[in-house]
């Protein structure tokens, strides 16, 4: 295997100094943190390509050794959706090195650019870009480094397998240009980038570098650290989001084998111990004690779509075209509603921090590194250079769950045992229930078709909480701070602005509609703690416009393939609906056996990302309810694909998960507190239930920009069950999830 | 203190005998694999085998594993040398985060000890125990496949002649 590329956590601590060329990372001009949208172009610098407008300097990226060996430093975190390798390949294909010779420092506060969040499917489009450039830069420095060494205009040089060949078969390897400061310059506004018809790495699938350590048992993780001296720590959660803690008598529990210290500030309560079971007997042991007064009730679930959508919302006009009011022939409408939804990790949280010497360093699963530092900073009141925030991966997040909050407790721990590092992990029934949920959405669709089966009007309304309440700077963001003596206050809520957008993200159709208007309705009061999940309201207003649209196509009696393609123009959009059509090989009005139902969805994600078409067959038994997923074919445009098997692997997981929460899940609560707190209480998809198969076709796009796929798929395979489930049954299911009780409720069996 | 034998080594263990093999297997023998998911038996993560049957190592305290044969991920290959199912994961690439995998390799390995050549049912049935939150699912599935070939390749020197 490629053993010097793998990023393990040994490589990841370990810091190459013996070469010419490491430099640590040079300072990026201060600007905003960029969240889930785009990252800001600082007035007055000139457009430089991906994150290098924040990080302008070549080697806050690329450095190399007096051994030819190359660092490539990203500000972006693996979170297992194989970002690793695929920057890996951005960087060998433009510098002409293996990949082999290349090590990847992932986000470290100390070490990395500062990237923001590893989120938005930004990645690529981000670091990417900024590593392709980079590379393609420092290649050219190293041109022109060897065309001083061999009085050779740099013309009649090129760079192949880390070294510079000239046209007269004289040659000079990389180890021997590299002097000193070589790559310490800003990036120049354009890069010598190749033609992406000679790539050999970039778009050949390349094997993850980080998959043999995780089948082996590798300590790949920041739940596998075991620093000399650590302690393990639990944290004792209040029963419900507004208890607060009025009596403890730790004298017993200190007392037990293995326990160090009880830790209590406030609401905040934790116990530290020499052995992680023994810290979890402690856990048990002061739940038991502590008595909390229990203020604060959640809403009625039963009315819980009702209560949210009459609280006050600050609203968006996010398109105005033509004459929304206009009418057809035929009017339709239709609500559409999508529950709270957790990330559900498999792997609870977890975060190592150590207090030592004035200094907080945390290990961190977090997708920003940045963002945490500042906000640990403003909830331990000291300086942000105080703290050194380094990711390593832990279990899969798909979005902000607990992952800062494990962090926040760890320091909040270790600030109190100073010089033993303080590892801590949520158990499973915080992790279910305290994670900021995915919010619960509520849209209302409504147009008109005229008499040759067209859209004329259309009228689109969605209702959401913030999609992103994640640590930006203040405290209050993190879970504990909100408990502790001396609280922190939650900020208030932000709507993400379009064209990403939020709430509203995907709430404007691709179609060709003359006469539109699309409001999006922000909620700010939080009922239940949310934040963003994987395709924030992607997920829902893909599920909620792909259903209107084919009901609107049966409503002008229209195949849903041919409906979706009469109203769109963009080209890439129109080719992967095209390509699924053929390879699912969708016949209009197909007769399909009893029970059985086939469904077609599309999106663009964000409207200006990756493009996902999906088609699907499933069956439902009418006397249950429940769906049996058959074949599921699928075609993606990531603009230029960099590692073709990591874009399936990511468009395959997408469309699993995408099942799971559309059939089955949904976070239950009272009114005292979240009562699905486990898997048997929050059921997700097994093995039994998942498609008969899953082919996803790749339409590459060499040279054009990359697109980012890891949320391309959600919305449309939700949509796409829906309208199987729709064919199968002529039951029109608009609420999530399409449980097998609600579809036979549907039925009506 | 207890001796327990993991993956073919005698380990004395000075824990309490009511602890859970998981913490035992990370905290005191430094092994990686098997995770803490849930401590609930509801995900697999933890999974490994005891005398050939995948076990809940979150549940399953040392006390009544004395003399029994105890396997986890670390005893099936490293990454220079991966076993069969370990080099099936790999050439199937079936992970995503990965925290998942060790569990699944090991119910893997569990189901081809009993059945060489299971059918597609059997195998996502014998899985069901174990989530995957990634949906790496259809992968792991080929990858199960892939090693039942392989494992029943390398047994049958005919039928790997044949090939």
């Amino acid at each position: 295997m490629n053993a010097p590329a793998q990023v393990s956590l040994t490589r990841r601590l370990f810091l190459a100094t013996g070469g010419a060329v490491v430099v640590s990372f040079a300072v990026a001009p201060s600007g905003a943190v960029a969240q889930e949208g785009a990252m800001p172009a600082a007035p007055g610098t000139p457009p430089l390509p991906g994150s290098l407008k924040t990080s302008p300097m070549l080697d806050s990226w690329i450095a190399m050794d007096g051994q030819g060996r190359v660092t490539v430093f990203t500000g972006k975190a693996e979170l297992g959706q194989g970002i690793s390798t695929a920057l890996i390949q951005c960087a060998a294909e433009e510098l002409d090195v293996n990949v082999d010779a290349i090590t990847l420092v992932t986000a470290d506060t100390e070490r990395t650019p500062n990237e923001g969040y590893t989120a938005g499917s930004h990645s690529m489009q981000d670091s990417g870009t900024a590593i392709l450039n980079a590379a393609a830069q420092v290649r050219g420095i190293l041109i022109e480094l060897a065309a001083t060494r061999l009085n050779l205009p740099a013309n009649q040089l090129h760079a192949k397998s880390s070294a510079v060949l000239a046209d007269d078969g004289r040659s000079v390897s990389y180890k021997d240009l590299v002097t000193g400061q070589d790559f310490h310059r800003p990036a120049g506004p354009t890069s010598p980038l190749k033609d992406p018809r000679t790539f050999t790495v970039i778009g050949k699938s390349m094997p993850r570098v980080d998959i043999p350590g995780k089948v082996t048992g590798a300590p790949m993780y920041v739940q596998d650290m075991r620093p000399d001296g650590m302690l393990h720590a639990r944290v004792v959660r209040p029963p419900n989001y507004g208890a607060k803690l009025t009596q403890l008598d730790t004298g017993a529990i200190e007392k037990m084998p293995g326990v160090v210290k009880v830790v209590r500030d406030g609401s905040f309560l934790a116990v530290a111990a020499q052995g992680e079971f023994q810290a979890i007997q402690a856990l048990h042991a002061l739940s038991a004690d502590a008595q909390w007064d229990q203020t604060g009730t959640l809403p009625d679930p039963a009315t819980i779509y009702d209560y949210v959508r009459a609280l006050p919302s600050n609203d968006t006009t996010i398109l105005n075209q033509g004459a929304p009011g206009q009418q057809g022939v035929r009017a339709l409408r239709a609500t559409y509603h999508r529950p709270y939804q957790s990330h559900g990790s498999i792997g609870p949280s977890c975060a190592v921090a150590l207090y030592d010497g004035g200094k907080m360093t945390v290990w961190t699963h977090t997708q920003g590194v940045y963002p945490l530092r500042d906000t640990l900073a403003d909830m331990l009141h000291v300086p942000k250079e105080q703290v050194h925030c380094i990711q390593v991966e832990g279990s899969g997040c798909y979005g902000h769950n607990a992952a800062d909050d494990v962090a926040a407790d760890a320091a909040l721990i270790a600030r109190a045992i100073p010089g033993r590092p303080i590892r801590v992990q949520w158990m499973r029934e915080d992790e279910h229930g305290w994670e900021p949920f995915a919010p619960l959405m509520i849209s209302q669709a409504a147009a008109s078709l005229d008499d040759s089966g067209k859209i004329v009007s259309w009228q689109y309304d969605v209702w959401s909480n913030t999609h992103n309440m994640r640590p930006a700077g203040p405290a209050g963001n993190l879970l504990a701070a909100r408990y502790l003596a001396q609280p922190f206050p939650e900020p208030a809520p932000q709507p993400i602005p379009q064209p990403e957008g939020g709430g509203d993200r995907n709430g404007i159709p691709l179609y060709r509609v003359p006469n539109a208007r699309v409001v999006s309705h922000f909620i700010p009061a939080m009922p239940l703690r949310v934040s963003a999940m994987r395709g924030l309201g992607a997920y829902h207003n893909v599920f909620s416009i792909e259903s209107f649209i084919d009901e609107l196509a049966d409503a002008a009696k229209a195949d849903p393939v041919e409906f979706r393609l009469r109203h769109l123009d963009d080209p890439r959009a129109r080719d992967v609906i095209m390509k699924v059509r053929d390879e699912f090989g969708w016949e209009t009005n197909a007769k399909l056996p009893r029970g059985r139902g086939r469904g077609f969805a599309f999106a663009r994600y964000k409207n200006l990302a990756a493009y996902c078409a999906i088609a699907l067959e499933l069956d439902v038994e009418r006397e249950t309810g429940n769906v049996t997923l058959g074949r599921v074919v699928t075609a993606v445009d990531s603009g230029q694909a960099v590692n073709p098997d990591g874009i399936r692997n990511q468009i395959e997981g997408a469309i699993v998960q995408s099942a799971s929460w559309s059939l089955y899940e949904e976070v239950t609560f009272d009114r005292n507190g979240i009562t699905s707190r486990d898997w048997s209480s929050y059921p997700i998809l097994r093995f039994p239930a998942m498609p008969a198969s899953v082919d996803v076709h790749i339409i590459d796009r060499p040279g054009e920009r990359f697109l980012g796929t890891g949320e391309a798929g959600q919305g449309p395979m939700a949509a796409a069950i829906a309208n199987a489930v729709f064919s199968a049954t002529g039951a029109r299911i608009r609420d999530l999830p399409l449980s097998a009780r609600r579809i036979k409720t549907a039925i009506g069996v | 203190m207890i001796v327990l034998n993991i993956n073919g080594n005698p380990e004395q263990i000075e824990a309490d005998p009511h602890t859970p093999l998981l913490y035992v297997l990370r905290d005191d023998l430094k092994l990686n694999a098997a995770k803490f998911g849930c401590g609930l038996g509801q995900c697999g993560a933890c999974t490994v085998l005891v005398d050939h049957e995948p076990v809940f190592s979150c549940l399953l305290p040392i006390s009544v594993l004395e003399g029994r044969y105890i396997r986890t991920v670390e005893g099936l290959g490293t990454a220079d040398k991966p076993g069969p199912v370990q080099r099936a994961f790999i050439d199937e690439q079936a992970a995503q985060c990965g925290y998942c995998i060790a569990g699944m390799v090991m119910r893997a390995q569990g189901l081809l000890e009993h059945n060489a050549a299971p059918t597609e049912a059997q195998i996502r049935d014998y899985m069901a125990p174990n989530l995957c939150r990634c949906g790496t699912q259809m992968r792991i599935l080929r990858a199960v496949r892939r090693a039942a070939k392989a494992m029943t390749a390398s047994l049958d020197p005919i039928h790997e002649a044949s090939k």
